[in-house]
């Protein structure tokens, strides 16, 4: 019988009310009186000189309040990036200036140049126009590989390349993965692209800047992921101001997916307008906006190769990635083709030799980040590819290829840093061959064939590092921030609790997941808690959410902080009830004495605390609130088996998806419900980019997929009902909730099932294809199966 | 958007005067013209709509004759033209969204000339009389290439003649993120022949596939067009299709547009 309340209940989301019926609090909801509105001139060319910026007829239009260009910032900080990358020489990665507003040149079509804030928005636009501009237009750095040849032109000329690092991982293992090359029996290569995309969160991002001369105060309302490291970055690297001085508050932000993890010029740009105009500033960015200003994600181009012996045993791995960086290093950008990428190219697989090489490469275009999976996606596709690649040159089955290759005893160190702590992959593939029906897809694709398609089965397995991470671990490897994650628990005088989290809630649920956790470990009503999030001002410092980490990191300071909470409740309770505080036991929201009949409830405790007339004040304080800091010890490994079956029509190439199966350990699960639907928007994302996403440059470096006119979304009619499954679980060692993490696992698992069947289907019908780029889109089957 | 005065006239002699202004504009559904004056590509000096004139608004059957009133919604169409014309009807019901159908109209479609739009593919196959303010137009003689038709400026659209065919279907081929058509065919067969009619795929905007025709016009089956290659010269290369595969689409599509017009 499943629970009703607490954790593995699948409690209904309290906070879609507000959603649903049109009552919540987005960033944009937020207007300040008096608030004066900005517009960014961008740049409309890739890559050139700014000979000159005359804004004077443009200061003199009507409502214009100022107007700001480069040269306003000379001398304040540009955009800091949060990760530092060694190259294999052991040298710092490049890492040129990225103004808040273009300096001397721009570097990608929507680069800032001038920002023009006026009494409203459309005044601000016709003003913008009459800026005259005189940029002088230089050649294009838009293909990777041509960047990184000798005579490229250079979109920063003061670094003299365009190569940001050249990573080795690890450089050690280099020789001995040659050597196990040129002893294997086979060995299968694959060279692929993955593809760029846009991460379109629903709400576009919106920043408001506000100043309170009165004290001297600045508050941005943003909406961002982890309105702290905004907070720290932007007041310490670009503009600053102390952290007591500056208050950053992120509301309901509708939807994030990574790319409002990162701290962007707009949001240094109006904090510092409202200081220098002592005026609320507002910017809202248009969706065309947001396809040339909001972080992209992905765009590798990869070689793997895989070497296997005699008895197809995975015996080493290589791969040589070429990674956009884009024009700018955005927040966390060099950690994604490296740390997010490199350690997890074992996958699930006992591979016992691995070297990765990533050549990260600047070119004129938008910056690249992170976007949901981050680096996993991108190995975890090549891995699952080339495998796949390697049973059809073979001629054995994929699923027992596989499976001869798991790694089955835990903990595994791997190749490539890090160590699994549990795992169960044989678990998973078997529940996947059950849901998914494996045994009737001959039969399946017997009436597909009636009809005239071809029908294709595609697996993959996946494993991600979630969690993120040990603060001293990702040090180690060039982070410039620490990756714990804070909460407060604040037990009012009459028992309802406060969780003050670091963790920031922008569709993932915490306000009803979080509350499961603390009702089960208390036995009060979820409804007694509630959950507080996005506000410097009222959560300790905390880092976000963001790499499927928030009830693993945040849910972890959270279970850190009630206990801190019922041991001193239980010190009061035995004070209460005049017994030893080693027989208090806390059950369904009452304190009792164990071998006795004496209770005390929860609520009387905490009026005690609060109204300490009969308390034990020589040993404890007042009060019932409690801060936690956590600081995993390890990521966490979600893993898991996907399955996809497609249909394709040979006469269009038109792929359409029949079914899709998924099983993942997540470990333990807190709210069910959710977690399949995080699944259900992971996988729908995923075969978004299979299919359909597709962020296109032209060789001038303009974006041609600059609207959803030409970037084709996935809709509804686009993806199937999942069968989802998380019976399989091992939960993690080592923290108190033994979660792993569901957010990112549908995006990073689902590309390589989908793809993978589509070459199923092609070989069913003769068509001898080994591999097509994402998107899979019909006319790329197409030309595919008539190249 | 720039600012703009604007018009309602419930007539169309109305419209025609206030639209002598200049720079002043049709305003039909606004399924374009109100994007791109959004995004300031636009600048009328008048925005004339056409949505408040009753003589433009309806479907009617009379002998073999489908009149359709140029300020026509789409889901109008869809559901008041499925019995005298269902083809037309399963067209007008698969443009864009319930939000775009419920908005964009006929006319407007025709006028603006979007060589993507379904509309000017079942103009053209059914040989479709254009009727404005002022003239009647025939179909072959109204599209003039890539959003380019023959009205003069201020001239509307306030109705458009199907002669109703014996069989036809329509055959589109969405590109996955407008959902416009890569490739839309529209084939309609009457007595005195087979028209067939192309979407989405040349630069030239929406034409006539003759030799799909003479072949239908004497066996009017899928068997008549198999072997038949439409030409990729002149075809739209893009991110979404090179004009080879849109080329070849054109011969599926007919195909399967014959094989369901049964």
């Amino acid at each position: 019988m499943p629970k009703d309340h607490g954790i593995g209940a699948s409690n209904k989301r309290r906070e879609d009310i507000r959603f649903l019926t049109g009552t919540g609090n987005y960033t944009d909801d937020i207007n300040i009186h008096g608030q004066a509105y900005v517009y960014f001139l961008r740049s409309d060319v890739a890559h050139g000189k700014i000979n000159s910026i005359d804004t004077a007829a443009a200061a003199a239009m009507p409502g214009v309040v100022r107007i700001f260009t480069g040269a306003d910032f000379e001398g304040i900080g540009g955009l800091p990036c949060g990760w530092q990358v060694t190259d294999k020489h052991g040298e710092p990665m490049k890492e040129p200036p990225h103004p808040v507003l273009a300096q001397g040149k721009v570097r990608h079509v929507g680069d800032p140049i001038a920002a023009v804030v006026a009494d409203s928005l459309d005044q601000a636009r016709d003003a913008a126009e009459a800026i005259e501009l005189d940029i002088e237009e230089l050649p294009a750095v838009v293909d990777m590989k041509a960047a990184v040849q000798e005579g490229s032109a250079l979109v920063h000329d003061d670094i003299g390349t365009n190569l940001c690092y050249d990573w080795g991982f690890v450089e050690e293992n280099k020789g001995a993965v040659e050597e196990a090359f040129s002893k294997a029996a086979h060995v299968t290569t694959l060279e692929l692209r993955n593809n760029r995309l846009v991460a379109n969160p629903m709400e576009p991002r919106v920043a408001v800047g506000d100043f309170n001369r009165a004290s001297g105060d600045s508050t941005l309302y943003t909406t961002s992921q982890n309105p702290h490291v905004i907070r720290l970055l932007m007041g310490a690297f670009v503009l600053g101001i102390p952290e007591h001085k500056l208050r950053v508050v992120a509301p309901d932000v509708g939807g994030g997916f990574g790319t409002k993890i990162f701290h962007y010029a707009e949001e240094a740009f109006c904090t510092f307008a409202a200081k220098q105009l002592n005026r609320a500033v507002k910017w809202t960015s248009s969706r065309s906006e947001a396809f040339m200003s909001d972080a992209h994600g992905r765009d590798h181009v990869t070689k793997i190769q895989l070497a296997l012996d005699a008895d197809n045993n995975f015996t080493a791995l290589r791969t040589e990635t070429y990674a956009n960086m884009g024009a700018y290093l955005s927040t966390f950008a060099p950690s994604v083709p490296t740390w997010l990428h490199g350690t997890l190219m074992a996958g699930n697989y006992k591979t016992p030799l691995i070297y990765v090489n990533v050549k990260a490469v600047f070119t004129n275009t938008v910056p690249v980040d992170a976007y949901r999976g981050a680096g996993r996606p991108e190995a975890t596709f090549q891995l699952e590819r080339v495998i796949d690649k390697a049973a059809r040159e073979l001629g054995v089955d994929p699923v027992e290829l596989r499976r001869q290759n798991f790694i089955t005893e835990f903990p595994y160190a791997t190749p490539v840093a890090v160590e699994y702590d549990t795992g169960d992959y044989h678990a998973t593939m078997d529940k996947l061959v059950e849901i998914a029906d494996f045994a009737g897809f001959e039969a399946r694709r017997k009436d597909s064939e009636a009809k005239g398609k071809l029908r294709g089965l595609g697996v993959n397995c996946y494993i991600e590092a979630c969690g993120i991470a040990p603060s001293n671990l990702v040090g180690q490897l060039g982070a410039r921030a620490g990756l714990y994650e804070s909460a407060t628990v604040r037990v009012n005088a009459t028992g309802g609790v406060v969780v003050m989290t670091g963790s920031h809630s922008h569709g993932q649920g915490h306000e009803t997941s979080f509350p499961q956790v603390i009702s089960e470990m208390i036995g009060i009503p979820e409804d007694q808690v509630e959950i507080v999030h996005g506000d410097t001002a009222r959560s300790p410092m905390g880092m976000g959410t963001y790499g499927s980490r928030s009830l693993a990191v945040g849910g972890s300071a959270m279970v850190r902080a009630a206990e801190k909470i019922i041991n001193k409740a239980k010190k009061i309770a035995a004070h209460l009830m005049e017994a030893s505080e080693g027989d208090i036991e806390l059950k369904d929201g009452a304190f009792s004495v164990a071998g006795t009949d004496k209770s005390v409830a929860w609520g009387e405790v905490c009026l005690a605390a609060y109204v300490p007339h009969n308390y034990p004040l020589e040993d404890i304080e007042p009060g019932l609130e409690e801060t936690a800091f956590y600081d995993p010890s390890n990521f966490t490994y979600p893993s898991g088996a996907y399955c996809c079956e497609v249909e394709v029509d040979p006469e269009t190439g038109k792929v359409t998806i029949e079914s899709f199966a998924a099983t993942d350990d997540f470990g333990n699960i807190v709210n069910p419900m959710i977690v399949d639907g995080q699944v259900h928007g992971g996988i729908g994302q995923g075969i978004g980019q299979a299919l359909l996403e597709n962020c296109a440059y032209d060789e001038n470096g303009q974006l041609l997929s600059a609207s959803y006119m030409d970037y084709a979304m996935p809709r509804a009619s686009d993806v199937p009902f999942y069968k989802v499954d998380h019976s399989c679980q091992t939960p993690c060692t080592h923290n108190p909730l033994g979660v792993k993490g569901c957010g990112e696992a549908g995006a990073i698992g689902s590309p390589p099932a989908v793809v993978n069947a589509v070459i199923d289907a092609l070989h069913s019908g003769g068509h001898k294809v080994e591999h097509i780029d994402m998107p899979v889109s019909p006319s790329r089957v197409w030309a595919a199966m008539n190249g | 958007m720039y600012a703009f005065d604007f018009e309602k006239p419930t007539s169309v002699a109305d419209a025609v005067v206030a639209l002598k202004d200049e720079d002043a504009l049709a305003l039909g559904g606004g399924q374009t013209l109100i994007p791109t004056l959004k995004q300031r590509l636009a600048s009328p000096s008048k925005l004339v709509s056409l949505m408040g004139i009753a003589e433009m608004q309806g479907v009617s059957a009379d002998g073999g004759t489908l009149t359709i009133g140029g300020g026509t919604k789409h889901a109008v169409v869809a559901a008041e033209a499925a019995s005298a014309y269902p083809a037309l009807a399963a067209l007008a019901g698969g443009i864009g969204d319930p939000a775009v159908r419920n908005r964009g109209t006929i006319g407007g479609s025709l006028a603006n000339n979007d060589p993507a739009a379904c509309y000017p593919s079942a103009a053209l196959a059914s040989g479709a009389t254009i009727v404005t303010d002022k003239r009647e137009i025939a179909a072959d003689d109204y599209f003039q290439g890539m959003f380019t038709t023959a009205l003069d400026e201020g001239e509307i659209v306030t109705a458009v003649k199907f002669p109703i065919p014996e069989a036809a279907n329509y055959q589109k081929f969405e590109q996955p993120a407008s959902r416009f058509a890569l490739v839309g065919v529209f084939v309609a067969k009457y007595a005195d022949g087979v028209r067939v009619a192309v979407t989405g795929a040349s630069e030239e905007g929406v034409f006539r596939w003759t030799e799909a025709e003479e072949a239908l016009s004497g066996n009017f089956s899928p068997d008549a067009v198999a072997g038949l290659a439409a030409s990729a010269d002149g075809m739209i290369t893009d991110l979404h299709g090179s004009g080879a595969y849109r080329a070849h689409l054109i011969g599926v599509l007919t195909k399967r547009a014959v094989a369901a017009a049964g």
